[in-house]
């Protein structure tokens, strides 16, 4: 199935829910394409919500990896939320556990941005 | 008697939807070889990842050159070869993608994720050149004795 993402807005902070593969091509396009318009924006809170998302690939994680050093050299924090099983195991033996801040969930993803609202 | 072993060979073209389509081949050899939905899974995965590094860095997508996938099983084990027309590389040039250094690289996982995912991996000269990697699943032993039928 193929990427789709949507934004919405919670506070200060901007939330992107993907449903669906990122993988090499359009999927990984998707993410890269919606992180980079909210640091564009000036946005320096997003939050992934991958609940839906149940594959990625060494190219998606890579992207990932991507929009996290994007928003960090905005000066802003990228978090995730809702990881499948998958998506947990591939970040677990990846070491990118230990990059990515993964919260359980939105409720405590949101109290843990700085200065949150 | 030995056990017959099923071939199947696949000549994909360098576009990257060869990349989903190899995926599905394999996944589908899967099933009938009577390997469980995760290992059907992981085995699929390291197949994608193997096309992926023939399609981006063996073929450099060069749309003239081949990717050639080969898939054997028999009762006990499934071996994938994903075979490029490139230059070819050694493993010991890859970067190591769990080194503190190489976290936020943002490539060079593929060939780590295809050895967590099978049982045995390597990566040889192909006859002709080009790198052939070549990765092996073996079925849990419960399932030996079933998917001994035809791949297609």
């Amino acid at each position: 199935m193929a990427l789709r993402g949507t934004c919405r807005e919670v506070g200060d902070v901007a939330v992107i829910d993907f449903s669906g593969k990122i993988t090499l091509g359009e999927g990984s396009a998707v993410v890269r394409k919606m992180v980079r318009e909210l640091v564009e924006a000036g946005r320096k809170k997003i939050l992934l919500d991958l609940s839906d998302v149940d594959y990625i690939d060494s190219s998606g994680i890579g992207e990932m990896v991507a929009a996290y050093t994007a928003v960090r050299s905005a000066n802003g924090e990228l978090k995730l939320v809702h990881l499948t099983r998958r998506v947990h195991d591939i970040l677990q033996i990846t070491r990118l556990f230990t990059v990515f801040d993964v919260q359980a969930d939105e409720a405590s993803a949101m109290r843990s941005f700085r200065n949150a609202t | 008697m030995k056990a017959k072993t099923h071939r199947l060979e696949v000549a994909l073209e360098t576009i990257l939807e060869s990349v989903d389509l190899a995926e599905n081949i394999v996944t589908r050899v899967s099933e009938a070889a009577g390997f469980g939905e995760e290992d059907i899974h992981k085995i699929g995965m390291a197949v994608r990842e193997g096309v992926v590094n023939a399609y981006n860095y063996g073929n450099q997508q060069d749309r003239r050159k081949k990717i050639f996938l080969t898939i054997e099983f028999d009762p006990e084990r499934m071996a994938v070869h994903v075979l490029d027309e490139g230059a070819g590389f050694d493993e010991a040039d890859v970067p190591d993608c769990l080194a503190e250094e190489n976290l936020l690289r943002t490539s060079g996982r593929g060939l780590f994720l295809m050895r967590a995912f099978m049982d045995e991996f390597c990566v040889r000269r192909g006859p002709a050149g080009g790198a052939e990697l070549v990765m092996v699943k073996n079925l849990p032993k419960e399932a030996s004795g079933n998917g001994t039928g035809p791949a297609t």
